[in-house]
């Protein structure tokens, strides 16, 4: 206990130095910060491939990749960009830094466990990345039955990889929830908690049921390469589409997984930058809930035109349309808090009215797949990669950059340039939907989606997506270097550099010290407890 | 009825158009007013309460609201229902084949389809008389594929060792792409095939003949057919380029190195054992990945398929 | 270091903790939500289980016949009393009974390992008759051609479990380790209470797996 106390009002940056410390620390502060290093890394990673089969998109013939080149490249991206950075990203990044201060604890219930996921998220990067090497890996990030069950051993190294990676994201959900419901400060109620706070808590929940799924799907898949145990591979008997079934039970829960914590952020953002409380506190924080556990029985969409019974694909519709529910309810709730606010356009509210803008279109172009006739159609065009991508990038990577600009303050210490910043938001702004917009349109014009070689028709809409993702990857360079550039040569930040009210800028010092408060602190009153003007 | 294609939506060719396409307008409708609200909104409220001094608060603290949580809870609910009927109706009349049609078997397999008639006839292509309804069951022979026509608006995956159906009624007649959508390797954007909507007197003509390729024709004649027509083309050239199989050309008697296998000269029983058995001896440098056609092919293709083979030299 | 004649030993509560309730409650939490998606991961192959049952009834009751339900019912008395060993083991923490702790323990881990080799006599019985799954099926005599599905999902659902049998020794071992250093007193016995939760998990997987697997048919 003695050896801590002269540590106490130091920040954790400076608490102890060299690499070895960071590595054995048991902060949330710090493996937040690790993890946010390498998340961003693999971002850049995955989009790197994306950029070179968009280029290879340019005309309908061979550019530069060879068609298992294109192959690979698009199933690496997949499988980077969904289980290395966006399903593990806001939650192991920004909820390790923030959720233990936003609640007024020292630290997560099980530090150790905390850095054992971080280390297990190590482990599994380093096997993923060993499968590129390893082989071609070529399976999508589907991994569907049975062309994925090859005995290709690059294919068996990234299940591998997944598998453990899911271990790392049980661990963080659970570790969530564990301090959520014991660690919270005095006077911290359920209803105090910030709107970040309950879409942790429900994407936690989904962490911790659907991950399991995803882990049994995996070993099966693994059975089935190795020793042919038949459940999956027609060729001994197996059901192909029981693969699948598994597959989505996961998946579809990991969609939500994705996108519930970007809700969180954009709640947080839009209370702060509008200088209001949130219109409908309960509403946002219940409809989160409400789309984890609805996120649960829709999985079968995926499946429409796989061989389902007319009843199955029937039922799965039906229950699909009620996710636009609670969506909608976030979405108009986000939109009322604006009105009769204080409004400032700082480079995080620019993310997140991107935010709310792509989420529409993303959200919307969602319900129209549910439709089974219209699906029926629409399935594996380009039509579904856009969806999907103004979901993942366009709401949920966008509000994580939007959240590491909000939190940049706090975590660093350093204030980035701001025009730098709005800047590069704009950009990613429109780079991102000249990129994505044009996708709808081909898809539905019947452009289907993983092909190398195209129909002549659609090489325009090609071009200017490719010309799009040159715009959206200039705006993100920039956003990046303007942040790391202040780490270096920012000026000071403030404790409360936006005039924020939950505890983390209220309480916190910028950066925080080791453990969190120098005092814990006693929560009187409402995370969005901004005042009014006087008349 | 204007068929071709709109901004949204591709040319248009079968019964199907009729249900997904106005549910697809209207949807677009929709989402247009939903998606307008929004960004009005978002754009009025921005510019109206701007911040202009750096210490401006806002001007009221509304938490809530009854009566207005409960309308945009209620009218998205009531309209999703709405659309969940509208493509279930839609979805099941695409279930369900009227009777009267007339069924073709569909074998896919990597990277090729392969049509086959009652009557005999097999075909690379799918030949189908307009407005009669057409059922495929479709088999796969390796992993899996998806059947697409994008103007019939329709689409089914095919799967091995179990048989999927579909079907559609052509309203006009014309060549069509078919695509496959379900990702299956290499090839996957090159397994392209067509449909050909003919007259029915067209339709009965091209079956007679199709019916019996081989006749009059000598073995090697016939097996050039084949070639194309039981899909070898996907994976084997005849002019020595190389692809995801060895090319024919000057195959036969020429020594093959199977690694482990050794050097093989490769004559007629080889021949007939790489279609058989493909993996009993896989050529250095290639996958195994060669569909087995034991079953699939008769004796009488298999010959000829081998007297094609010695021609190109 | 606590040694056996220091008297009650003490507990330290990690710093990040207020008190030792606080701690208590989360590792409970936390075994509970760790538990939750242990069983959603058997309930997963439960159902696909269960889908192939539906799909083929009679390659599922023709590969159950071949089980030998007595085998399976020793294993289910093996495993039942190990839990109320556990439970035994936890009451007798809760009481302070040091020696009554490790006793049951002891018994648990005997009673394991007795479900352990019955397992892989039962092993070693599948191999000989070579109902293997899928591609490495040689089983003679069974008509339906579906039936090495069937061992498929036996040795998948009963491998994972007796994995978890496995950990649930080591655990114990552990668990045993730490009471014969006396680290534990009536007001900290968390270690043995989350070790009996966790082998509660293992008992109650083997309850659903038993009539699946042996029963049917
Ligand atoms: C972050 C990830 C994310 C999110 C949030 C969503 C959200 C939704 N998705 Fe999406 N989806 C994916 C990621 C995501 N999806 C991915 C990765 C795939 C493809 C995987 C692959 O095949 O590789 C996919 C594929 C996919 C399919 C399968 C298509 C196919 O392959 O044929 C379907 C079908 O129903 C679907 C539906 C939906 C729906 C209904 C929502 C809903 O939750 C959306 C709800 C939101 C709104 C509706 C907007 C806000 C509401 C309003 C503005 C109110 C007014 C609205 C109405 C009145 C309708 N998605
Ligand atoms: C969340 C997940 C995610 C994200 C973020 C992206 C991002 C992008 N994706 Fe991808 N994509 C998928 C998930 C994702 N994708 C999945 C699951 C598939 C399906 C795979 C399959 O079929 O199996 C897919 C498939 C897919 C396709 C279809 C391929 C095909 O079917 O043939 C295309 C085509 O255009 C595409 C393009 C892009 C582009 C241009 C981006 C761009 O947005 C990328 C932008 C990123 C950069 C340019 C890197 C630079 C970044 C920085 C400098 C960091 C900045 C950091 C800060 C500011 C802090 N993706
Ligand atoms: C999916 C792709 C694919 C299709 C379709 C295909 N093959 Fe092949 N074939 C291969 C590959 C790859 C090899 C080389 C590896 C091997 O020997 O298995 C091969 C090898 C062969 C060989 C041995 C060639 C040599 O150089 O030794 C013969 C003969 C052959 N195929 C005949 C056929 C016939 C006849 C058909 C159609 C009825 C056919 N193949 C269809 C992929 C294919
Ligand atoms: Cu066949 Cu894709
Ligand atoms: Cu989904």
């Amino acid at each position: 206990m003695i050896a801590h106390v002269h540590h106490e009002n130091i920040n954790y940056l400076k608490a102890s130095k060299g690499l070895k410390n960071w590595l054995v620390t048991v902060d949330h502060k710090r493996i937040g910060m690790m993890y946010l290093a390498s998340i961003l890394v693999f971002f850049v990673t995955g989009g790197t491939f994306a950029g070179l089969f968009r280029f290879e998109l340019w005309s309908p013939l061979k550019n530069f990749l060879t068609p298992d080149q294109y192959n690979q490249f698009f199933t690496l991206h997949g499988v980077i960009m969904v289980f290395l950075v966006v399903v593990p990203g806001i939650p192991a990044a920004l909820g390790n830094f923030i959720l233990p201060i936003q609640i007024g604890a020292k630290d997560l219930a099980f530090p150790k466990l905390n850095l054992t996921s971080l280390y297990l998220y190590w482990i599994g990067a380093a096997i993923a990345l060993y499968s590129i090497v390893a082989g071609h890996a070529d399976q999508g990030w589907t991994m569907y039955a049975p062309y994925s069950l090859s005995r290709n051993p690059s294919v068996l190294w990234m299940m591998v990889a997944a598998f453990i990676l899911g271990f790392s994201s049980i661990l963080t959900g659970l570790n969530f929830i564990v301090t959520m419901h014991n660690m919270r400060a005095p006077g911290m109620t359920w209803y105090r908690m910030p709107l970040f706070l309950w879409a942790m808590y429900a994407t936690g929940i989904m962490q911790i049921f659907a991950t399991p799924v995803l882990a049994i799907t995996l070993i099966l898949l693994l059975m089935e390469n190795f020793f042919g145990i038949g459940i999956f591979d027609p060729a001994l008997g197996g059901d192909p589409l029981l693969m699948q079934h598994f597959f989505w039970f996961y998946s579809h829960p990991a969609v939500y997984i994705i996108v519930v914590p970007g809700f969180g952020i954009t709640s947080e953002i839009i209370a702060c930058f509008a200088k209001k409380d949130i219109f409908g506190y309960k509403f946002v924080a219940y409809s989160s809930v409400a789309i984890a556990i609805i996120g649960f029985v829709v999985w079968g969409h995926h499946m429409f035109v796989a061989g389902q019974s007319e009843l199955a694909d029937s039922i799965f519709s039906f229950l699909t349309f009620f996710t636009a529910v609670p969506s909608a309810i976030k979405v108009f709730n986000w939109t009322a808090t604006l009105y009769k606010g204080s409004i400032d356009l700082k480079t995080p509210m620019l993310y997140a009215l991107q935010f709310l803008f792509n989420f529409t279109i993303g959200g919307l172009t969602g319900i129209i797949l549910a439709i089974l006739s219209v699906d029926i159609h629409l399935h594996d065009t380009y039509f579904i990669v856009s969806h999907f991508h103004y979901v993942a990038m366009g709401s949920t990577m966008i509000a994580f950059i939007g959240g590491i600009h909000y939190w940049w303050p706090k975590m660093t210490g350093k204030m980035y340039n701001e025009t730098v910043g709005r800047t590069a938001a704009i950009l990613v702004f429109i780079g991102f939907n000249v990129t994505f917009f044009v996708q709808l349109i081909m898809g539905s014009q019947g452009s289907p989606r993983r092909y190398y070689h195209y129909q002549d028709q659609f090489q325009i809409y090609h071009q200017i997506s490719t010309v799009g993702f040159v715009i959206l990857a200039a705006g993100l360079f920039m956003a990046l270097f303007n942040l790391i550039a202040s780490f270096f040569n920012g000026s000071v930040a403030p404790k409360n550099p936006w005039g924020a009210k939950t505890l983390e800028w209220e309480e916190a010092d910028s950066p925080p010290v080791l453990y969190n408060f120098k005092e814990t602190p006693v929560v009187t009153h409402g995370p969005y407890a901004f005042e009014t003007e006087k008349a | 009825m204007d068929n071709s294609k709109t901004f949204w939506l591709p040319e248009k060719a079968s019964t199907f158009v009729d249900t997904v396409d106005p549910a697809f307008d209207l949807y677009l409708w929709i989402s247009i007013f939903f998606f307008g609200l929004i960004v009005i909104l978002i754009t009025v409220f921005t510019v109206k309460y701007l911040r202009r001094r750096p210490d401006q608060l806002a001007t009221a603290q509304i938490t809530h609201n009854l009566t207005l949580e409960l309308s945009w809870t209620i009218i998205p609910l009531i309209i999703v229902m709405g659309l969940f009927f509208l493509g279930m109706k839609g979805y099941l009349h695409m279930r369900v084949a009227p009777s009267g049609y007339m069924q073709v078997n569909v074998k896919a397999q990597k990277w090729s389809w392969g049509f086959e008639y009652p009557s005999g006839a097999i075909n690379d292509t799918l030949v189908v008389p307009v407005n009669t309804p057409v059922k495929l069951v479709m088999t796969s022979r390796d992993v899996l594929h998806s059947f697409y026509i994008a103007a019939f608006r329709t689409k089914a995956d095919v799967i091995p060792n179990r048989y999927h159906a579909l079907w559609f009624q052509a309203t006009r007649t014309g060549i069509f792409p078919v695509q496959c959508t379900q990702y299956c390797g290499t090839n996957h954007s090159y397994m392209l095939t067509a449909v050909k909507v003919v007259e029915q007197e067209a339709y009965n003509e091209w079956l007679a003949t199709a019916s019996d390729p081989g006749k009059g024709k000598t073995p090697a004649e016939f097996g050039a057919i084949l070639y194309q027509k039981r899909g070898c083309s996907a994976c084997h050239s005849v002019d020595g380029s190389k692809a995801v199989g060895p090319s024919w050309k000057g195959l036969f008697g020429r020594q093959e190195n199977c690694g482990a296998g050794g050097m093989i000269m490769v004559d007629e029983a080889y021949i007939r054992e790489s279609m058989m058995v493909p993996t009993a001896k896989v050529v250095m440098g290639y996958q195994p990945v060669m569909p087995i056609f034991k079953g699939v092919l008769s004796e009488r293709e298999i010959v000829a398929l081998i007297e094609y083979i010695k021609t190109l030299k | 270091m606590a040694n056996a004649t220091a008297g009650l030993p003490e507990h330290h509560v990690a710093h990040h903790f207020d008190t030792a309730n606080q701690e208590f409650d989360s590792i409970k939490t936390g075994m509970w939500l760790f538990l939750a998606s242990e069983i959603m991961m058997f309930g997963a192959l439960f159902v696909g289980a269960l889908i192939f049952l539906t799909l083929h009834p009679a390659a599922f009751r023709e590969g159950a016949n071949h089980l030998d339900w007595r085998l399976g019912a020793i294993n289910t008395f093996f495993l039942l009393t190990s839990g109320l060993t556990m439970g035994l083991a936890v009451i007798a923490a809760q009481a302070g009974q040091q020696a009554k702790v490790r006793m049951n323990l002891v018994m648990s881990l005997f009673l394991a390992s007795g479900f352990l080799v019955v397992k892989a006599y039962e092993y070693s019985l599948k191999i000989h008759h070579g109902t293997l799954p899928g591609r490495l099926w040689h089983g003679e005599g069974f008509h339906d051609p579906f039936v090495h599905v069937f061992y498929g999902f036996y040795f998948v659902m009963t491998g994972l479990h007796g994995l978890h049998v496995l950990i649930g020794m080591g655990l114990m071992i552990f668990a045993l380790t730490r009471a014969s250093k006396v680290q534990f007193s009536r007001s900290y016995f968390t270690p043995i209470e989350m070790v009996a939760l966790y082998w509660a998990l293992v008992d109650l997987v083997w309850v659903f797996l038993f009539p699946l697997l042996y029963l049917i048919g």
